[in-house]
């Protein structure tokens, strides 16, 4: 799916967000990236998502180098590749159905696009990415009216409309509760794990990332620092990954005391199955 | 590689401890240009007592008074109250015409600067973005620094007298203005879910129809209402050159020193804003 050699990215105001990252994800792979805040986690997922252009290095997706992409093919190879944001990134003066929708637009002709916006073109499918995510009563909201964790859900229906083969989810869950984060973890690993997607997703949660994920990438300060299943992450590598992060070594000290804070959270809520 | 991310742009530029002589400079130049200018516009309260100024203001009072409000009159005036509006109408509706697309070209974060551009080739960033970027931008520039007067008093030369040289000469003038503001409105709009739609694969003009028209829209029906109180007030002054309307019929009674019929024509003008006013005040309203 993915082929990175040695990807560097330097912002125009001279910082250092990605310094040689090599890295090959394979179609159908779940994959968890933890690493403190400012690793470039954030960064290495927009240049996946093929929105920035590295500085340096080689990205390959799906046997095609980037770099030598039309504006058109970028456009098309783009459309295989849905988002979930850290932040909500949904209009909230429209409603949900359109945002919904809005995953549509890689397909859809200007014109569809506008005339959507006026009678939504396919309202049936927007309700049945709802209901996959538990709110279908919310079709006809406005986006800004939801929480944040039911915001969250509409962007991941939004994706599902879009219907990408990777996706890629950048902290889904950093401004939600501990149990929904679980719920929606849970969620994106088997939507994607029932439509063969591949799923790389940014964590905050070490514990998530472990629970969760076969595979767990560690990024810091621009690299790959480790690369390895779950078990074989241990405590000392977790220590060294998040050293000087004075958040983050709390929760894993918390989290090493064996008090899992998802520890009680990890039932099922209702409406989503095991 | 700067180790602490949260850090807030605020970090990135430490505000300097020292305080900024900037203010009082500011000051000064103020104030030195408002001297000056005092000098040069001639301003002196002296010469409303000298020679004959009180009598003329007096006289020109006294002929105004009572306004003219014979039903004849009156009934003559619909038709140029009328056309007052509908020049305001026709003229703000091909400013917006004008305004929309020109604007569009000319917000740059959606032609050639920023993330929905960093991976664009250089033929797409240039060619199709820079250039028409720049020649929309000069455009409008020269669209509104030309005041609708002006524009006004070429169309009457270029089409004749009446009501459509002023109808031309707003929607020029304010096209620009509208354009230049459109473009500065979806600016400062939040770029996330711009670049949302676009790392989905939405083309540009779904990026704007779903990104930009959502969270532009209130402020661009609010300005552009406002544009259409202005374009009324701007409708009758064009008449002065022969653009039809209100204004018109005000350059003829003066003409002739019927000042009467001129505080009727004043006054059937301020109506006219103070229903626009309203009418757009209520509009605004329900659109927040
Ligand atoms: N647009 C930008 N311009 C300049 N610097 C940037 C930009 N975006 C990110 N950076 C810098 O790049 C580095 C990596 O940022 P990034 O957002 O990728 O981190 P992250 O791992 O996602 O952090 P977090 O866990 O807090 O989300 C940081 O130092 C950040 O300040
Ligand atoms: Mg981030």
């Amino acid at each position: 799916m993915y082929e990175l050699s040695g990807v560097r990215k330097v912002f125009a105001d001279g910082s250092v967000a990605l310094d040689g990252i090599s890295l090959t994800v394979g179609r159908g792979e779940h994959v968890a990236f933890i690493g403190p805040s400012g690793a470039g986690k954030t960064t290495l997922f927009r240049i996946l998502n093929l929105t920035l252009r590295p500085t340096a290095g080689r990205l390959v997706f799906e046997g095609q180098d980037a770099s030598g992409l039309s504006d058109a093919a970028l456009r098309r190879a783009r459309t295989r590749i849905g988002t979930i944001y850290q932040q909500q990134n949904l209009v909230g003066r429209l409603r949900v159905v359109h945002n919904v929708l809005a995953g549509n637009l890689g397909r859809w002709s200007t014109l569809e696009a506008a005339a959507s916006l006026v009678r939504p073109r396919s309202a049936g499918q927007a309700a049945t990415a709802l209901e996959r995510v538990g709110i279908p009563e919310k079709l006809y909201a406005r986006t800004d009216e939801l929480s944040g964790g039911q915001q969250q859900r509409v962007a991941i229906a939004r994706v599902l409309v879009q219907d990408p083969d990777v996706l890629l989810a950048d902290e889904p869950v950093s401004s939600v509760d501990p149990s929904l984060a679980v719920t929606i973890v849970s969620l994106l690993r088997d939507l994607s794990h029932e439509s063969q997607k591949t799923l790389l997703m940014n964590l905050h949660s070490v514990e998530l990332a472990l629970h969760y994920f076969p595979r767990v990438v560690g990024i810091r300060d621009g690299r790959v620092r480790f690369d390895l299943a779950p078990e074989k992450v241990s405590g000392e590598l977790l220590a060294e990954l998040y050293a000087g992060d004075r958040d983050e070594e709390q929760a894993l000290e918390r989290f090493q005391d064996g008090k899992n804070p998802f520890g009680g959270a990890c039932r099922p809520l209702p409406g989503f199955g095991a | 590689m700067a180790r602490i991310p949260s850090a807030a742009p605020a970090d990135r530029f430490p505000a300097s401890g020292r305080r900024s002589r900037f203010p009082y400079l500011l000051t000064a130049i103020l104030a030195a240009s408002v001297v000056y200018s005092l000098r040069a516009a001639q301003v002196d309260p002296r010469r409303f007592f000298e020679g004959d100024v009180l009598a003329n203001v007096a006289r020109f009072v006294r002929g105004a008074l009572p306004p003219e409000l014979s039903r004849e009159f009156l009934g003559l005036m619909l038709r140029p109250a009328l056309e007052t509006v509908q020049i305001s109408v026709m003229g703000t509706a091909i400013a917006v015409l004008i305004g929309i697309p020109l604007g569009l070209l000319a917000t740059s974060s959606l032609t050639w600067r920023g993330v929905l551009h960093e991976r664009a080739s250089r033929a797409g960033r240039w060619g199709l973005g820079f250039v028409p970027y720049a020649l929309a931008r000069a455009a409008l520039s020269v669209f509104r620094s030309i005041p609708e007067y002006v524009w006004a008093f070429m169309f009457v030369r270029a089409v004749g007298l009446g009501p459509f040289p002023g109808v031309l000469a707003i929607g020029v003038a304010y096209g620009g203005m509208l354009g230049k503001v459109y473009s500065e409105i979806l600016e400062s709009m939040n770029p996330r879910p711009l670049e949302t739609l676009h790392a989905a694969g939405a083309s540009r003009l779904g990026v704007v129809l779903y990104g930009l028209v959502p969270q532009a829209l209130p402020n661009v029906v609010a300005y552009t209402l406002y544009r259409w109180e202005c374009a009324i007030r701007a409708s009758a002054i064009l008449g002065f050159v022969g653009a039809g309307g209100l204004g018109q019929q005000i350059e003829l009674s003066m003409r002739m020193f019927q000042f009467n019929e001129v505080l009727t024509l004043l006054a059937v003008l301020f109506v006219l804003v103070a229903a626009v006013d309203f009418a757009s005040a209520r509009i605004r309203a329900r659109l927040a």
